[in-house]
């Protein structure tokens, strides 16, 4: 059952990625990824191959559908990696359900926000500066990654409050 | 042997997180100098008929701009017709003979995908090698130039837009045939940049800017924008001015694909003289 609906959420948010949100346009800079809440919200005991395999053809569709090579496949990749490591870092250990997802009640609302915070920061700047290729516009690439880092959390976090009940009650 | 199975094992979500991020890394890499990355391209079968599927309930939303669009087109068209010309010299009037011959062709298509909040940004066009396109082409609208086709597939193409770093069109200031460069240099999408301007050159706010035909991709004085602002930079010798551009890259719906059946010819000579040269 959990199997299916996380199915349809990988496709349903590739879409809403892929053809709404790639054709916001605020002032040339901000590009949200909101993509990267389904890497965010798999539930703590994912294992550590089937993490990094879903982030890789996650990121390998979406680059599929913006014409970009391989990077955000890369960014994806990187995201969950770094996953595991901000969750111990953040919670001190497992948590005792390993079925539970990241959410507000399973997390708290502050550690929910600086998890969601840390890993679309590490994403973003990975992806930015892969677009860019090199390191010739450093600042222009910065404030790129804390603007559309800024709306992809503000974004991730809707997700959260909207996808919370339904897990809740499971 | 056993003990390096036993450290891969204990580290195998460092060491496929390894594997998965060189395989995207390769790709990355490669796609610099080889165009097979075609799996990558919007131009693809997959994200081909999504893109149509959703644009052919969108493109709705666009009737209006597009009809205006096409009036507009219609209007300069009409205002070549030879009927609106009067024959002053009764002796000689031929319109169509030998003297011209035809040198590029035009398709119409549509663009099913587009974006413009990427610092490389790319469209996709409803017609591929089916319909005739092949890469290298150029693709104007009615007011303006909008990008080169990279790659084609049978139905669809993959259009590198006016809104890439990797994207240099060959123009001049209409009213003095001074050539320049123009390269966009990211930021706002309706202002682009033409460089290599020689600072003798007597500019002014509102100059139009055209293809220079230069190239092998693009007629002479297609109208690409008009001149906003200039500067020297620091350092260079040259003048370089923001270009407003005439087309709006996000309300893109029509486009015409520029056929140049001299091109080969056109590259064959150009190959003979020894030497770079640049387009």
């Amino acid at each position: 059952m959990f199997r299916w609906k996380l199915l349809l959420m990988f496709f349903a948010i590739v879409l809403l990625q892929v053809l709404i949100l790639n054709n916001v346009y605020l002032g040339g800079y901000i590009n949200p990824q909101v993509y990267v809440l389904f890497v965010l919200i798999l539930p703590f005991g994912t294992r550590g191959w089937h993490l990094l395999l879903l982030a890789f053809f996650l990121g390998m569709l979406i680059d599929v559908f913006e014409d970009s090579i391989a990077i955000h496949t890369a960014s994806t990749v990187m995201l969950a990696f770094a996953r595991p490591f901000v969750l111990r870092l953040l919670t001190g250990k497992q948590p005792d359900d390993a079925g539970d997802v990241p959410s507000f009640r399973t997390l708290g609302t502050m550690t929910l926000l600086v998890y969601s915070l840390i890993l679309i920061l590490i994403h973003h700047l990975v992806l930015f500066f892969m677009e860019m290729f090199h390191f010739r516009d450093f600042t222009e690439t910065i404030v790129r990654v804390v603007l559309s880092g800024g709306l992809t959390l503000l974004f991730v976090i809707i997700g959260f409050v909207l996808f919370n009940s339904p897990t809740a009650k499971r | 042997m056993r003990n390096l199975f036993r450290f891969i094992r204990r580290y195998h979500f460092f060491f496929f997180f390894l594997v998965l991020q060189v395989v995207a890394l390769f790709l990355t890499l490669s796609s610099q100098h080889f165009q097979q990355a075609y799996l990558f391209h919007s131009s693809n079968t997959l994200s081909g008929y999504v893109y149509r599927t959703y644009h052919s309930v969108s493109n709705y939303m666009y009737l209006r701009d597009v009809n205006e669009q096409l009036l507009e087109d219609n209007r300069r068209l009409m205002e070549r017709n030879r009927e609106n010309f009067l024959i002053t010299d009764q002796q000689v009037f031929q319109h169509e003979d030998s003297v011209y011959q035809r040198r590029y062709t035009y398709l119409n298509a549509g663009v099913i995908n587009k974006s413009v909040n990427r610092r490389n940004n790319y469209m996709t066009l409803n017609k591929g090698r089916r319909h005739g396109i092949e890469p290298d082409m150029g693709v104007i609208t009615g007011n303006g130039v909008a990008g080169i086709i990279m790659y084609v597939s049978d139905n669809f193409s993959s259009v590198m837009s006016l809104l890439h770093s990797d994207m240099l069109v060959s123009v001049k200031i209409g009213k003095n045939n001074h050539i320049g460069t123009l390269q966009w240099e990211g930021g706002d999408y309706r202002r682009t940049v033409m460089s290599y301007i020689p600072p003798h050159v007597d500019l002014s706010e509102g100059d139009s800017i055209f293809t220079s035909g230069h190239s092998r991709v693009f007629p002479e004085n297609v109208f690409v924008g008009t001149i906003e602002d200039w500067e020297v930079r620091r350092g260079e010798n040259f003048f370089t001015a923001t270009v407003k551009m005439a087309i709006d890259h996000n309300k893109l719906s029509l486009v015409y694909v520029v056929k140049n059946l001299m091109r080969e010819e056109h590259e064959e000579l150009e190959s003979a003289v020894p030497g770079d040269i640049q387009f």
